[in-house]
């Protein structure tokens, strides 16, 4: 089990769009993902439950992996928060997992 | 026992369309406000609920698809990535997991789709922050289409198209998708919980000249498809389940109310010229080709306003090149010579967005967002196929072209250049139009009206929209019942600006149309012919009305009037000023 702490940089916040480029990246993954954010727990590969934090800029968010692939995908959630994620798409998250 | 509840129901709204019937009434639930029935389902029929549930989503998600497809194809991929939050938010696991569990319990897929989906949209909705408060519109969408098709495929939607004879339309609200379907020939009546006098339910009433009330607040709640119901559109009065003298009264009414109608038809064909022989042209409003037809029978002269968002209206994608050109060319052979004025898209964001075809931030303000013109020129492939469509129909009748919503000469400019390009391109690929094509300009923002004189000199006509020229100069929303006082036809400032307008016009040698509500309405006839309007343009049921009220009065007086009217800086003054003149009016003869 991993446990990673992330503040939210970008301006809009963890916004609809990210939130579904996060959701599509976690999907592949074989580990149970959740955020902690206060006293709520979600799931972290479902947008609805995201978008329920509302995290906006500066909101810190707990991510707690336990899988086989967890240290993979601890990699991947601290490159994709240190992205400039407002201007990303799918296709570039396509490509990046190709 | 619930017709006994509503037995001679009597709610007040909003007079929208003028007019008395009785009729039946045929309800239209809308399912994003009338909670989902909650059906227990038993034990044996749990697992097929879930597969009806999986489908409806598969379904759904084919439908997005589609709809990605069609927003990458017009707008392209930047627009269509948007739609991959819907496409998201429809495979969410938590919500297939909450939902088949709720199902599994015995509650019906639609109602554990909407509960959930509920539950989440309230979260939203109690958040600070603006972004996320608007996302729970996301979520009610994608509800609302798997809600959809789970009920389709019971065959359980109802729409327009299925309203039996004698109908009176009830519903929360009309929509134009709901109203495109619509069998016109059966609907008596509209009475709908919300909207105003100008709303899109108003409109389509006085376009096919049936009567229609709004803001009756909640009567889709109380009324039920089969109740008998009389539609007072001059009041502003519905009565579900009437007693038997309040019926036998209306039918009186009806009689007598058919008899002045016969008298107005009298003057079809009599031109609309003052006593002392100054005349004035009276055309007609249409939104929908099919209204075409009767034009030139309402003894109009021609179509003053072709409103053509309704093709946009009711179809999964955006009409191309030969859908515009169809449309136009119904309605030009309909009109045999006399002249229509197309006004190009006059489209909001959100309505392209309700399309599912542009995923736009929900704009605060859509009033003053990305509209009309303003959508035209930042999507010029949505505007040139508009233009290419009504200029090779150009070729088949007499057309003149109306920009809406110029707010400066810039605009206008940008417009003419792209006008100009399809122009050169139709003569490149030897397609036929008219070359002296006339292109007016909407004077519907007071920014547009303060600069009239510079804009005149570069159209060939105006064409004054009161509805937003009044709801701009007031800061005054309309439908907003807290606000509407303030939307005021007789405002001194808006008197001036139409005389500003106007004059305008006049020292360029343009005409001045006028094709608003207020045009429409014979209490305003006295003062916009005093103030020197040349065309008034109506919607059909009014155009006699307004020929009548021209055709018994004396210009002069009428001048006059104008000018005291215009030396008046109180509006009740004013509105004194403008009764005595429709009170003299009325002791002429026709």
């Amino acid at each position: 089990m991993i446990e990673k702490k992330i503040t939210i940089k970008s301006i809009k916040g963890l916004h609809a769009r990210p939130c579904a480029l996060l959701v599509k990246m976690l999907s592949k993954s074989k580990s149970d993902v959740k955020i902690l954010k206060d006293d709520m727990e979600v799931d972290a590969k479902s947008i609805m439950s995201i978008l329920i934090l509302a995290a906006g800029r500066g909101t810190e968010l707990n991510f707690v992996i336990n899988g086989q692939d967890e240290q993979n995908v601890s990699r991947e959630l601290e490159e994709f928060f240190n992205s400039d994620f407002e201007e990303m798409n799918a296709e570039e998250i396509n490509t990046n997992e190709k | 026992m619930k017709n006994n509840k509503n037995k001679n129901l009597i709610l007040k709204g909003i007079a929208a369309s003028s007019g008395i019937v009785i009729g039946r009434v045929f309800l239209l639930k809308n399912y994003d406000i009338a909670p989902i029935d909650n059906i227990r389902i038993p034990l044996s029929e749990r697992s097929r609920e879930v597969r009806r549930f999986h489908e409806a989503v598969v379904d759904t998600k084919l439908e997005m698809n589609e709809t990605r497809e069609k927003i990458n194809k017009a707008l392209g991929e930047s627009y269509a990535k948007i739609a991959d939050v819907h496409l998201f938010m429809l495979e969410d696991p938590i919500m297939i997991k909450d939902v088949t569990d709720k199902i599994n319990k015995g509650i019906s897929a639609e109602y554990a789709v909407y509960d959930f989906t509920r539950g989440i949209a309230l979260s939203l909705e109690a958040e600070k922050d603006g972004y996320f408060k608007e996302r729970a519109a996301d979520i009610k969408e994608v509800s609302k289409r798997i809600i959809h098709n789970l009920i389709s495929k019971k065959g359980k939607t109802i729409s327009l198209e299925d309203v039996g004879k004698n109908s009176v339309v009830v519903a929360h609200n009309l929509t134009p998708a709901d109203t495109v379907s619509m069998k016109e020939k059966f609907v008596l009546g509209f009475a709908t919980d919300i909207g105003g006098k100008t709303s899109h339910t108003a409109i389509v009433a006085n376009g096919l000249g049936i009567p229609a009330v709004v803001g009756l607040a909640n009567i889709s709640q109380s009324a039920e498809t089969g109740d008998e119901i009389i539609i007072d559109g001059n009041k502003g009065l519905v009565i579900l389940n009437p007693e038997k003298e309040i019926l036998e009264k209306y039918k009186k009414e009806i009689k007598d109310f058919t008899v002045v109608k016969k008298e107005l038809e009298k003057l079809k064909d009599l031109p609309a010229s003052t006593i002392d022989g100054y005349s004035v042209e009276v055309f007609g409003n249409i939104e929908n080709p099919n209204e075409a037809a009767s034009v030139l029978s309402m003894g109009a002269a021609g179509i003053g306003l072709y409103r053509t968002e309704f093709i946009y209206f009711n179809r999964a994608d955006l009409p191309d090149e030969s859908d515009h050109f169809d449309a136009c060319v119904k309605v030009v052979e309909n009109m045999n010579g006399f002249p229509t004025v197309i006004r190009t898209a006059d489209l909001g964001g959100d309505k392209l967005a309700d399309l599912g075809l542009l995923k736009l931030e929900r704009e605060k303000n859509p009033f003053m967002g990305l509209r009309a013109i303003r959508l035209c020129l930042k999507y010029p492939d949505l505007f040139i196929k508009q233009l290419r469509g009504i200029l090779r129909a150009s070729a088949k009748g007499k057309i003149n072209l109306l920009y809406p919503m110029i707010s400066n000469v810039d605009e206008l400019r940008e417009a003419d250049k792209i006008l100009q390009g399809v122009k050169e391109d139709l003569r490149k690929e030897k397609i036929p139009f008219d070359e002296n094509i006339k292109r007016g300009i909407m004077i519907e923002v007071p920014c547009a009206a303060m600069i009239s004189d510079i804009l005149a000199k570069e159209v060939d006509f105006f064409s004054i929209g009161t509805n937003d020229l009044i709801q701009y100069s007031m800061a005054a929303d309309r439908v907003n019942e807290n606000v509407a006082r303030l939307y005021d036809p007789l405002h001194p400032a808006i008197l001036r600006f139409i005389k500003m307008i106007i004059d305008s016009g006049h020292n360029a040698g343009i005409k001045v149309a006028m094709c608003g509500e207020m045009a429409g309405d014979p209490f305003y006839t006295p003062i916009l012919l005093g103030l020197g309007l040349d065309e008034f343009s109506v919607s059909l049921s009014q155009i006699p009305k307004i020929k009548k009220i021209v055709r018994s009065v004396k210009i002069e007086d009428m001048k006059e009037f104008a000018r005291q009217i215009l030396q008046c800086g109180d509006r009740d003054k004013i509105e004194e000023i403008v009764e005595s003149i429709n009170l003299s009016e009325d002791k002429t003869d026709v």
